[in-house]
């Protein structure tokens, strides 16, 4: 029932910002084994994370220029759980943010992290592009032109 | 030309082996600035058996979560031979709250007991392969010189100090003070990244 209400959230793009689901290991499995036509952009991000805050409107922009094509933007924060109301709900609602937004409390990251991409060492930003089976991983601050690029090339690549 | 090329190719594993350590590895020494201004290098220690070498810093929130068990992780090991040398990495350009100003600050407030280095070149960070803070780096003392014997987080609960079930980096050092091998070598965190000289 939880995963049922949490893919309801995930797939409308009219999300109230206000309403940020905290989402388990299994929620985000779940998410990122979504195999269908739309192209996920999965960024890991947290609130007081400077280069994440830096890059953020360019995911912002990704998803008003793709309102009405199949593309989503989820926004995973990882800020502390206990830090919901206090920080994450202040900032998205300040911030206006439209893409979709969810905060993860996943327990011990070192049985995580390895299962989203072994190739992450765990900082953040990290970026997962989901598409028809394919993905690639970045980990790092993106540029708006690299965010592009990887759309693209995410686009072309064979499975 | 193919005989260039194999050599590059070698030239290039060289640069890839040492720009990252693995747990098995050989650590260098080094030799950095103190927040008292002295220089400290790891063969100054002629009594420890080992390190536990912290990538942290000022500003970020999962370091500072982590601040006092690190302390306490010196207090508990420095008396068994395994002291905590704590490192900045980052650029006080990139990153303001991360200055040796604010390192010296830092340290007094929350009481320190281990040397607190900036690694102004980044090479440290750079040789060993420090992707973000904290990130924990056990070496242990041995014939073969100072080994990497532990990479990775501090325990597996960043929020909750009293939720931890795993104490990663402590189950290696009691693995390297009852002599044995280390029985889980390697762990990740999440962290903050490494803030980079902009070049």
């Amino acid at each position: 029932m939880r995963i049922f209400l949490l893919l309801l959230l995930l797939s409308t793009s009219a999300v109230q910002a206000q309403n940020i689901p905290i989402i388990t290991q299994a929620d985000l499995y779940t998410l990122l084994a979504k195999n269908d036509d739309t192209l996920r952009v999965v960024n890991f991000w947290a609130t007081w994370c400077g280069p994440c805050v830096q890059e953020l409107p360019h995911f912002e922009k990704l998803q008003r220029n793709h309102h009405d094509k199949p593309l989503k933007v989820i926004l995973v924060s990882l800020d502390f759980a206990s830090q919901l109301q206090k920080r994450v709900v202040p900032f998205v609602k300040k911030r206006k943010l439209t893409s979709t937004v969810v905060l993860f409390d996943g327990g011990d990251p070192n049985q995580w992290i390895d299962r989203v991409e072994p190739r992450w060492s765990g900082s953040i930003p990290a970026t997962l592009f989901l598409y028809k089976g394919k993905r690639i991983f970045y980990e790092g601050q993106l540029s708006e032109p690299e965010l592009y690029q990887y759309i693209q090339k995410i686009k072309k690549q064979t499975p | 030309m193919k005989q260039f090329s194999l050599a590059l190719v070698a030239l290039l594993l060289s640069f890839g082996a040492s720009a990252q350590y693995k747990t098995g590895d050989k650590a260098r020494d080094f030799k950095l600035k103190n927040i008292d201004n002295k220089k400290v290098s790891l063969s100054q220690y002629k009594q420890a058996k080992g390190f536990i070498v912290v990538f942290t810093c000022n500003h970020c929130p999962w370091s500072q979560a982590y601040e006092q068990r690190i302390i306490d992780l010196d207090k508990k090991y420095k008396p068994l031979g395994y002291p905590v040398i704590a490192i900045n990495p980052n650029d006080p350009d990139v990153q303001p709250q991360d200055s040796f100003e604010e390192m010296k600050k830092r340290a007094k407030k929350f009481g320190y007991t281990f040397p607190y280095l900036v690694d102004e070149g980044q090479d440290v960070t750079r040789d060993y392969g420090a992707s973000r803070t904290p990130h924990v780096y056990i070496l242990n003392k041995e014939e073969a010189g100072l080994m990497v014997r532990y990479i990775g987080a501090i325990d597996d609960n960043t929020e909750h100090p009293d939720q931890v079930l795993q104490h990663y980096a402590e189950e290696a050092l009691q693995d390297l003070l009852e002599g044995t091998y280390v029985r889980n070598g390697n762990t990740k965190a999440v962290g903050c990244t490494i803030k980079w000289k902009k070049s």
